[in-house]
């Protein structure tokens, strides 16, 4: 028996493919098998023999059995690592490719300022680029042939003959929108309003394109003390620093009284600028308590109601926040300086995840 | 506007230094644009003086000089005619910068000799223009500083000229005592008063002033007076010194003193040469036609309705905006005519604009100068010239009256601080006031006649908070306007755009901000370029009209980057076009171009040029991305810049239009220098429609464990038979069964025949109750088969 055993278990070990394992399986166990001739025996013995024999043969039976399982699971097994050696692949090689595709910085840093003011609860308001002159100046008490109208280079609307309103115009400004948001929404109000505006100029720094955007908060007693802490809020959210400084120094828009532009502070170290450091300040933006005669022309009781508005430069925001250089280059959809300084689809600016892309 | 430290002194008393100065002013609304201070621009330069001047061994114009100075006897050799033993210079040491000259000073051999410094010219140190030789100074110890010498000798040479900006509504600060009333008020010094003066005439003007009836409201009030006998030379130095710092050149003592009034006293004034006038003087309204040569030497031609003022000869003046020529004062003008008048804002702010003159007057009187001061600067004026020029005065003439300015507010001290939340006390808010030249009846302030901006409560608002200092307020929270967390705030529509801008950026298209404005021949292609997009006034061809649609200006930025060298592209842009002229005449739109292959050169072979296929694809993921109802149609009619047969809209209804995408026309492309091959998309982000609320909960989803069963069929149909209509004819054979139907083969020609195509489809059967037979299978098949091949006239492929 043992003899028998030891035969097999190195018949076994030595197959070296499944059809030799096959063919000691059959020589073993098959119909004709040595074994399975050895077990047809046990009838023929006597009690006592087969008392004996019958577990020993049961036993050699199963362990054969094992030994072919572990062996033909053993052949597969390097069956399929040759067959994987000859799989090799150059890993090296560049995956397919897939575009990228970016967000022009414009949009994020509207969207950026969007989700900062909106937890202050500021709502996105919005309205036409071709703008009556009424909105545009006479409603934020611009009134014809003042000054401070030649100051703004409008673009003019063409009219036809004949038609003697006066012309339209291409809004100067985001300021039209507090008006149009006032007489839609009345007060207590809290808005912002970004988008495209337009100015006849062009050079360095001044592209006849850009953006602003524009806040306008109407309440019972909202102050220019509230106006400070708001923008002083929103500077160290959007450029993530805290305690970063503001100062308002007076200045004059028709549209606010008393009025104010605002710096912050920042400074220049070897010719690159530091923003929320030093003791330098930048003008970004002109605010101020929105004038009574505004809140008048928007249906708004100025004796009821008072509040702040302001006004500043999107695509300035986006130079400084992110040190792009050139204006003119935001317009130019040039695939470098997209790609360079575009954001990935999936920078969605958020509060908890943070605005800087 | 531009004056000097001294001139700012003559009207103010005051201790504190330029920048004390610079930092009040920009604090108080006048922002200081620069200050230049030649005291700064000089130090370092120090007083020398030549020893021994020898002529150069090698030149004859130039000379070797030894010069003493406080760091010994340098060698500087000098071309100068006056370079000579003895006189007492100002020397520029090596490494010194020059401004005059924008160069720095290095050791240097001139012909062979050693030179260390230069001795400067006035022009060289931007004295002045003198540049006849080196300085000579008549006093000075050698090593004495030359600023300090000169601060000491000729303080006009080292005063500091500020520069600020004036914001429209303050014309008064368009005069040194403007400003020097507001940093009194500020505390900086103290106001000095005014001299009154009144000159007494001594005979009757022979020249008299009108003003016509129609004219009145355009020019109230007509002063003037002769003066006779007068000397019309140089004015005096420190006349011409002011006017030379804030860049004036003098001309002569009549013309300097009527200058140094407009900045002075914000009161500008007119001198004709009296021999030149004939007869009276009288504002009155062009009839139109007539013409002038102004003092500019420039001929202007008047439109009926300007306000000018003639003599018997003909229009001699432009009232408040320039004189003329022919009757301006020379080096030879005896008798004088000055002229104090007022002038409507709104008049010559139309005037100075049609005619396109930028005078010191008209920018004074388009802001407003002081109705109450017309009469007291003339006095002034009159005595100013008397001084300088001689002669004497005839009595003053007059027409028109003083316009009424008086006017007072209601000063709320409560409602100032409340605006600004800062503390001011009311005390306080009275005494700037005053010192602003306010007068204060109980709670009424009376404004003063130099302020016309002021016109409201709200603008003794401005004044307290201004001068109180804004640098000063301290922020203040804002209470939310909803306890606890914030509500979202944006619009559907603001979500919409926002989602398709993520969207296309995640496709791999790169967004781009274009002009809205466009030229002409690219509007018109697009379906636009009509008169009422047009600007009146465009910065150039190139932006001359509102664009109608994104794809030309994506279209030339794609020509843009193709001429740098990037011909595979994936632009978009989203944002407005233009309809119409009037107010919302806009619609919001994303586009997308791409222009080229679908990817660079690869080692898997999968680049291939873009096609229809990929711009529908991206339009239908920025639909879904926006919530647009998935079932929709596709019509073929689309805008002539697409290819006509490749191109469609996918719409709801032929008249609801929610995309169009396709294939550029070969035409647009190459009028826009774009080598294709180029497809797009445009999605119309307002026209899906806004899906109805339901709140958040989703609907229950049914899942059936029943297996489904796919079936493949084969139709040949004819070429032009669309393969939506194949679907949609397989998909209404059973519609409780059939879950879905997508094509996955099209096989055109070949053993079909000309004209012919193959479209195979697949259909995705999903049993609701139980398992299906063979048998149902094969009746659902032979439906399909007999609703495809009745719809299309097409046949199962065999």
């Amino acid at each position: 028996m043992e003899e028998l055993r030891q035969k097999y278990l190195e018949a076994i070990a030595g197959a070296a493919d499944e059809a030799a394992l096959e063919a000691v399986r059959v020589q073993a166990l098959g119909k004709k098998g040595e074994i399975s001739l050895k077990m047809r025996e046990l009838g023929r013995m006597s009690p006592e023999e087969r008392k004996v024999a019958g577990p020993a043969l049961n036993a050699l039976k199963n362990e054969i059995n094992s030994a072919i399982a572990a062996r033909r699971a053993a052949l597969e097994d390097a069956a399929l690592e040759e067959r994987l050696r000859g799989e090799w692949l150059d890993v090296t090689l560049p995956g397919r490719p897939r575009p990228r595709g970016t967000v022009h910085p414009v949009s994020q840093v509207t969207e950026e300022i969007t989700a900062i003011f909106a937890d202050l609860g500021f709502k996105v308001a919005e309205g036409p680029q071709i703008e009556t002159d009424w909105y545009n100046f006479d409603a934020l008490n611009i009134p014809p042939h003042h000054p401070a109208r030649q100051e703004f280079d409008t673009f003019y609307m063409h009219r036809a003959p004949g038609d003697d309103r006066p012309p339209h115009v291409l809004r100067t400004h985001t300021s039209p929108v507090q008006i149009r948001a006032m007489e839609k929404e009345g007060a207590p109000i809290r808005v912002i309003a970004p988008g495209r505006v337009y100015r006849s100029d062009y050079d360095q720094t001044h592209t006849p394109m850009f953006h602003q955007v524009e806040g306008l908060a109407i309440d019972r007693d909202i102050s220019m003390a509230n106006l400070k802490w708001v923008l002083e809020e929103f500077f160290a959210a959007f450029f993530g620093i805290d305690g970063i400084k503001t100062r308002f120094r007076a200045s004059h828009f028709p549209f606010t009284e008393p009025s104010a532009e605002v710096d912050i502070q920042c400074s220049w170290v070897d010719g690159q600028l530091r923003i929320g450091e030093g003791e330098g300040w930048m003008e970004v933006l002109g605010s101020g308590m929105v004038h009574p005669k505004v809140l008048e022309a928007a249906g708004v009781d100025p004796s009821q109601w008072q509040g702040f508005a302001f006004g500043m430069g999107i695509d300035r925001l986006a130079m400084l926040k992110y040190g792009i250089p050139d204006l003119r280059a935001f317009f130019d959809s040039d695939l470098r300086w997209l790609r360079h300084y575009g954001f990935a689809a999936l920078d969605v600016p958020t509060l908890h995840g943070g605005v800087s892309g | 506007m531009k004056f000097t430290l001294s001139w700012l002194k003559d009207h103010l008393d005051t201790d504190a230094s330029v920048n004390e100065i610079a930092e009040a002013l920009t604090d108080l609304g006048l922002e200081v644009e620069e200050i230049v201070n030649p005291a700064e621009t000089l130090a370092g330069f120090t007083i020398g003086r030549v020893v021994k001047a020898e002529k150069h061994p090698d030149a004859d114009r130039l000379r070797v000089c030894q010069v003493q100075t406080d760091e010994g006897v340098k060698q500087i050799i000098c071309g100068a005619p006056n370079a000579r033993e003895g006189i007492t210079v100002v020397v520029c040491k090596p490494g010194q910068y020059i401004p005059g000259i924008d160069t720095t000073i290095q050791v240097g051999r001139i012909r062979g000799v050693e030179s260390h410094g230069m001795m400067a010219s006035e022009r060289e140190l931007e004295l002045s223009d003198e540049h006849d030789g080196i300085i000579e100074l008549p006093s000075g110890e050698v090593g004495e500083s030359f600023a300090a010498w000169l601060a000491e000798h000729e303080p006009a040479k080292v005063d500091p000229v500020i520069e600020i900006a004036i914001t429209p509504n303050r014309p008064d600060a368009l005069g040194v005592r403007g400003i020097a009333r507001d940093l009194a008020a500020r505390g900086l010094g103290k106001l000095k008063p005014l001299e009154e003066v009144t000159v007494d005439g001594r005979f009757e003007s022979p020249v008299k002033v009108g003003i016509n009836d129609d004219t009145r409201d355009g020019c109230p009030l007509f002063m003037g007076r002769l003066i006779r006998g007068v000397k019309n030379g140089p004015s005096p130095q420190w006349l011409q010194d002011r006017l030379r710092a804030i860049g004036l050149r003098p001309i002569s003592a009549l013309v300097d003193i009527t200058n140094f009034f407009t900045y002075d006293l914000n009161r500008p004034l007119h001198v004709f040469d009296a021999a030149k006038v004939r007869g009276d003087l009288r504002a009155h309204r062009a009839r139109g036609g007539e013409r002038l040569v102004g003092l500019d030497e420039k001929e202007y031609e008047f439109a009926p309705g300007m306000i000018v003022i003639s003599d018997d000869a003909g229009v001699q003046s432009i009232g408040g905006i320039m004189g003329g020529l022919p009757t301006g004062v020379t080096e030879e003008t005896t008798d004088v005519f000055l002229e104090a008048a007022l002038w409507d804002p709104i008049e010559i702010a139309k005037t100075g604009r049609a005619l396109k003159i930028s005078s010191d007057a008209r920018y004074r009187f388009e802001r407003g100068v002081d109705p109450a001061f017309n009469a007291p600067g003339l006095e002034l004026a009159t005595r100013m010239i008397l001084d300088l020029c001689g002669g004497e005065a005839s009595e003053v003439v007059q027409a028109g009256e003083e316009p009424e300015w008086r006017r007072a507010y209601r000063l709320d001290t409560d409602r100032v601080q409340s605006l600004v939340g800062m503390e001011i006390p009311a005390k306080e808010q009275r005494r700037t006031l005053e010192a602003l030249g306010f007068r204060l009846e109980g709670d009424m302030a009376h404004v003063p006649s130099w302020r016309p901006d002021v016109q409201g409560e709200a603008d003794l608002v401005e004044e307290v908070a201004r001068v109180a200092s804004l640098t000063k307020l301290e922020g203040k929270p804002l209470a939310r306007p909803h306890e606890g967390v914030a509500r979202p705030i944006l619009t559907p529509m603001q979500k919409r755009e926002m989602r398709a801008r993520r969207q296309a950026a995640g496709l791999g298209y790169n967004e781009c901000v274009t002009y809205s404005f466009i030229d002409r021949a690219s509007a018109e292609m697009f379906g636009g370029g009509e008169d009422a997009t047009m600007l009146e006034n465009p910065i150039s061809s190139e932006m001359s009209h509102m664009r109608p649609d994104l794809l030309p200006g994506l279209l030339q930025a794609a020509a843009r980057n193709q001429a740098r060298g990037f011909m595979d592209l994936a632009l978009f842009e989203v944002g407005p076009v233009f309809t119409g002229g009037e107010p919302g005449d806009e619609q919001q739109h994303i586009t997308g171009l791409l222009v080229g292959a679908a990817g660079p050169r690869d080692p898997h072979g999968s680049r291939r040029a873009v096609d229809i296929y990929d711009a529908k694809a991206d339009a239908e993921a920025v639909l879904a991305a926006i919530g647009a109802p998935a079932k929709s149609q596709i019509l073929r009619d689309v805008p002539g810049w697409w290819h006509p047969g490749r191109a469609g809209r996918i719409c709801l209804g032929p008249k609801k239009t929610l995309a169009v995408f396709g294939e550029i026309h070969p035409k647009i492309l190459k009028a826009m220098d774009v080598k294709g091959p180029a497809v797009g998309f445009t999605v119309y982000l307002e026209e899906p429609p806004l899906p109805r609320r339901k709140g958040a909960t989703r609907a229950a989803l049914k899942l059936s464990d029943l297996q489904a069963v796919e079936r493949d069929f084969a139709f040949v149909v004819d070429r032009d038979v669309e393969a939506l209509k194949l679907v949609n004819a397989a998909a209404g054979a059973d519609k409780a069964l059939i879950e879905s139907v997508r094509v996955f083969d099209e096989f055109i020609g070949g053993s079909l025949g000309e004209g012919r195509k193959s479209l195979a489809i697949t259909v995705r059967l999903q049993p609701r109750e139980k398992t299906l037979t063979e048998e149902e299978i094969e009746a659902v098949s032979r439906k399909i088969i007999e609703k495809v091949t009745k719809a299309t006239g097409g046949t199962l492929r065999g």
